[in-house]
């Protein structure tokens, strides 16, 4: 079976600066796969590049979408790799904060829907049927994610924590084959962390979706993840099973090094 | 005892700061100089006073701010009255009912008032879709008037065309205009596009008053005919009283066609793009195709209000669609608020109505709308009717259950 | 090549781009500071040539010599000036740190609405003539039908102004304060900068070096007008934007490439066209290049 995502020799110049060196990366279809790396790593820029915000200099992206054909998605304009199947939330919450909490979501329905200016002018049956399938499928997805309570609410009023799992329930919500999340329990506490745990469990075991996540606490990448890769300046510096990854000496060099100094 | 020494420093310093142009008016070919102290002392006493209103209107905001940061709301009293559901109704029957039959109780100048207050609604309605509902700063409005009213009355020199048949083309070519316009701008930045936006504005009138070969250059195009009315010939003051009540429909399809897309899938879109472009386009929105949406939408209600204006004055000439009268479109926009039909509607009231039936004010009309703008912006960024946001109800058992009923 | 029309086009374009030069350093400071387009700048320009005039009214019937009027108007409009910039600061554009980039600019705009009617209702909304105030100089008789006496002071005062203000910038702590907190605001501030006095002080001298381009400006041409900040600021913006908004050596280079282009361009193509190519420029590099003829582009940080 076909990767889900598949991801070769990817560079990334910035001016003369080297943000990303040949990293190689594969995501398979019901897998989660952490990526860390110390700050700076260029995780995110990874992620940036897969997406297609930025477009890599070097290297190649595939994706393939369920029940689709397999397809290169570098240089793609980012709304398409959506609509392929591809969702992501951001380190730095983007979510659109002066709107509802069900409001976001609903505009992650945008790539899945269709009416136009002409529906919205004329209300026919048929756009007020979508309009409602968007409403109860956000709906649906808020309650999932144990927002429903707070779907008139604004997005920024909304706790940290909350927030983040906003950002989670909107990606779902462009139905995608793959998930991408960066940092999601950044600044979360640790009860919160661990529903968020369970809560990626749950969508990879129920929605049938592979999920790439950058994170930083260890415990959750640990027990999370299938496979491990870990970064450091731009580079892929080890791969393989939380076990492996944890005992392999440049990894502990590099990374928890760091992590036992600070 | 503070207070009193910082105001009469301001007073000071404004008194200062006005004194020559306030006070001294030379007339250099009689070559005398006239004083006008009584001005000096108008700004010192006015300063002092308005010192204490600004500090306390400061003082209040950033209370208000803190409140609303730690969670309190503050519902507008108008807005609430104007927006409560069972008044709604009501309201807009009689409202209806009085534009329907006004123009038969007032004289013809009146109606004229009226029609420039109407076609104002549905300029600033169409550039709340780019300004307000998208977030672009649009500061070349007019040039698409100018378009809108060019039309027509080209189209009827050069080719005989008629008013009705002319209405929707000069929409239309006022939308291809705008999303033309916004192929090249969509990388840019908020205050960038603005000032592309009032470069291209000018551009439109310059090249209006140069070509002047085909568009009449400054002195414009006069005797553009009236809309008829199946073949009678009306009176200048029926022509009026008939161009009343199109601009009155197209107004009312302007509000429900603009409502009607700021609730949809599209109009949606248009606000994620204001909040934040790169979530936009990695939530699955095409970015392109809506902010060309979002000029095209806006610029083609400005096109048909131009092919009225032209009727409706039966001349037009460059000098009409000035930045000035873009300014104006927008600051009715702002005032009214940013995002809200009914502010815009209220914001064209205040600009159009009020300075003509307050004959005192009319000598001070901009001057007291440059100061709105800028208070508004300091005191009240939202507008006089902050945007509404749309409340979606979901029929959830289990929700009102652990709500007790609350949602 | 008609070599005498080639110079007398060159020197026309280098008073108007000195002007423009001069109008478009306060543009680039302040954008360079707070990101603002500060687009009431073309009407403090404006205000500077009124200062002028009706300094030069009064004192004209007083009975002063021109070149000491001329003097004494200019150092008038730029105090006043720098007085209306101050001010407008502090009312339209304080209360708004931190409110995002559209109401700033809103807020802006409704200011230089604001100071062209306060015009109109304290003075007139009619052109007024501008007495000459420059004396013709002897040793510029042989060049005077393409390179007048005014033209010289225009381009010498500017020239020496700006060389002031890189001086400034460059050399004294308030300058190096000023670099400081383009850069960086927030870090300036954590490090003892006091960021709004550098914010008034940009102000102050950006609107100075305008009033002092409004007084010139308006003794060269002879007329003045509340509408005249409108077309100047704009034009100043663009040359702002040529030279790469915020960068000061950048505003006077893109003032003069502004002045001399439309000079040459009036000569050679058409006069009618004059305004439509400014804007025409100021639409081009805004779009394909908006980081100046010099500038590098800068990356989103996502």
């Amino acid at each position: 079976m076909e990767p889900v995502l598949d991801v070769t020799a990817v560079s990334m110049n910035f001016g003369g600066l080297r943000a990303l060196n040949d990293v190689e990366l594969k995501v398979n279809s019901g897998e989660i796969v952490a990526l860390i790396g110390p700050n700076g790593a260029g995780k995110t820029t990874f992620f940036n590049c897969i997406t297609s915000i930025y477009t890599p200099t070097e290297g190649e992206v595939w994706f393939t979408p369920k029940q689709g054909v397999r397809t290169r998605v570098n240089g793609m304009k980012p709304n398409l790799v959506t609509a392929l199947g591809m969702a992501r939330t951001f380190q730095n919450i983007r979510l659109f904060k002066n709107m509802s909490v069900l409001e976001n979501v609903m505009i992650a329905r945008h790539c899945r829907t269709k009416s136009g200016i002409l529906g919205a002018l004329l209300r026919s049956p048929a756009v007020r049927r979508e309009e409602k399938e968007i409403v109860d499928r956000s709906y649906e997805l808020l309650k999932y994610i144990g927002l429903h309570k707070f779907y008139n609410e604004q997005a920024c009023n909304l706790p940290y924590g909350a927030q983040r799992r906003l950002e989670i329930a909107r990606a779902l919500a462009t139905d995608p084959a793959l998930l991408l999340l960066d940092e999601p329990a950044a600044g979360m506490n640790p009860q919160e962390t661990e529903s968020l745990k369970h809560l990626v469990l749950k969508i990879r075991d129920e929605m049938d979706m592979a999920i790439l996540l950058i994170e930083h606490d260890m415990s959750m990448v640990m027990s999370l993840s299938e496979r491990i890769y870990v970064m450091e300046y731009g580079c892929l510096i080890a791969h393989g099973t939380p076990a492996e990854v944890s005992s392999d000496p440049r990894v502990i060099k590099a990374y928890l090094g760091e992590e036992a100094h600070a | 005892m503070n207070e009193l020494i910082k105001s009469i420093q301001v007073s000071i310093w404004f008194m200062f700061l006005t004194f020559p142009i306030m006070v001294i008016r030379v007339n250099a070919i009689e070559k005398s100089v006239i004083w006008r102290w009584e001005n000096l002392a108008l700004v010192g006493v006015g300063s002092f006073v308005l010192s204490f209103i600004w500090r306390w209107a400061l003082r209040r905001k950033e209370a208000g701010d803190a409140a609303a940061a730690s969670g309190g709301k503050e519902a507008g009293r108008l807005s609430a009255l104007l927006e409560n559901p069972a008044l709604r109704l009501p309201i807009q029957v009689v409202l209806l009912a009085v534009f329907c039959t006004i123009p038969l109780f007032v004289t013809t100048y009146q109606t004229n008032i009226l029609i420039s207050f109407l076609l104002y609604v549905v300029l600033g309605l169409g550039l709340n879709v780019i300004v307000g509902v998208a977030g672009l700063l649009f500061l070349g409005h007019a040039a698409f008037y100018a378009i809108g009213a060019y039309s027509y009355a080209l189209l009827n020199q050069y080719f005989g065309l008629g008013f009705w048949v002319a209405l929707p083309i000069g929409g239309v070519v006022a939308a291809l205009a705008g999303v033309a316009l916004a192929f090249p701008v969509l990388r840019l930045r908020g205050d960038y596009l603005a000032i592309v936006t009032l470069g291209f504005g000018e551009i439109v009138r310059l090249l209006l008053e140069n070509f002047s070969d085909i568009t009449g250059g400054p002195s414009g195009i006069s005797n553009i005919p009236r809309p008829g009315l199946l073949d009678m010939q009306l009176s200048v003051a029926g022509a009026n009283i008939y161009i009343y009540y199109i601009v009155l429909a197209l107004a009312l399809v302007t509000i429900v066609a603009v409502t009607r897309l700021k609730d949809s899938r599209i109009g949606r879109a248009l606000q994620a793009l204001r909040e934040d472009e790169i979530a936009c386009e990695a939530m699955g929105i095409d970015r392109v195709g809506v902010k060309l949406m979002a000029f095209g939408l806006g610029t083609a209600w400005a096109g048909f209000a131009g092919v009225v204006f032209a009727a409706k004055t039966t001349f037009i000439n460059p000098a009409s669609f000035t930045f000035f009268e873009s300014a104006i479109i927008l600051s009715i926009v702002v005032l009214g608020g940013m995002g809200s039909n009914l502010g815009v509607i209220l914001g064209s009231a205040f600009l159009v109505l009020l300075p003509e039936y307050m004959r005192a004010f009319s000598e001070y009309r901009m001057i007291l709308f440059a100061t709105a703008m800028v208070l508004m912006m300091v005191f009240r960024p939202q507008g006089l009717i902050p945007e509404k946001r749309k409340t979606y109800t979901v029929s959830d058992p289990e929700l009102n259950a652990a709500t007790g009923g609350q949602n | 090549m008609d070599w005498q029309y080639f110079t007398e086009l060159f020197l026309g374009g280098l008073t108007r781009g000195s002007i423009y030069a001069l109008i478009a350093i306060g543009y680039t400071m302040v954008y360079g500071i707070i990101e603002l387009i500060n687009f009431a700048h073309g009407e403090v320009y404006m205000l500077g040539a009124f200062m002028g005039l009706i300094v030069a009214g009064v004192l004209g019937i007083l009975g002063f010599p021109a070149p000491a009027i001329l003097v004494i108007a200019a150092v008038v409009a730029i105090i006043y000036c720098a007085g209306y910039g101050y001010t407008m600061e502090k009312i339209a554009y304080k209360p708004l740190r931190g409110a995002g980039r559209l109401s700033p600019l809103i807020s802006a705009i409704g200011m230089s609405l604001f100071l062209q009617n306060y015009i109109i209702l304290a003075q007139t909304s009619d052109f007024l003539p501008f007495p000459r105030l420059i004396p013709d100089f002897d040793f510029l008789e042989p060049v005077a039908h393409v390179f007048g006496s005014s033209d010289f002071v225009i381009v010498a005062t500017s020239a020496l102004f700006m060389a002031g203000l890189t001086v400034f910038i460059k050399y004294t702590k308030m300058g190096k304060a000023m670099r400081a907190t383009a850069q960086n605001r927030k870090m300036a501030m954590l490090l003892g900068v006091d960021s709004d006095k550098v914010i008034s002080i940009t102000f102050i001298l950006g609107s100075s070096l305008a009033a002092l381009g409004g007084v010139l400006i308006a003794s060269h041409v002879g007329m003045v007008n509340f509408a005249i900040g409108f077309l100047a600021g704009i034009k100043a913006f663009t040359a702002a934007v040529l030279g790469g908004i915020g960068s000061i050596p950048g505003a006077m280079l893109g003032g003069l490439f502004l002045g001399l282009s439309e000079s040459f361009a009036t000569g050679y193509i058409s006069s009618d066209y004059e305004d439509v190519f400014a804007f025409t420029l100021l639409v081009v590099f805004l779009i394909f290049r908006p980081s100046g003829i010099m500038g590098k582009a800068k990356v989103e940080k996502v």
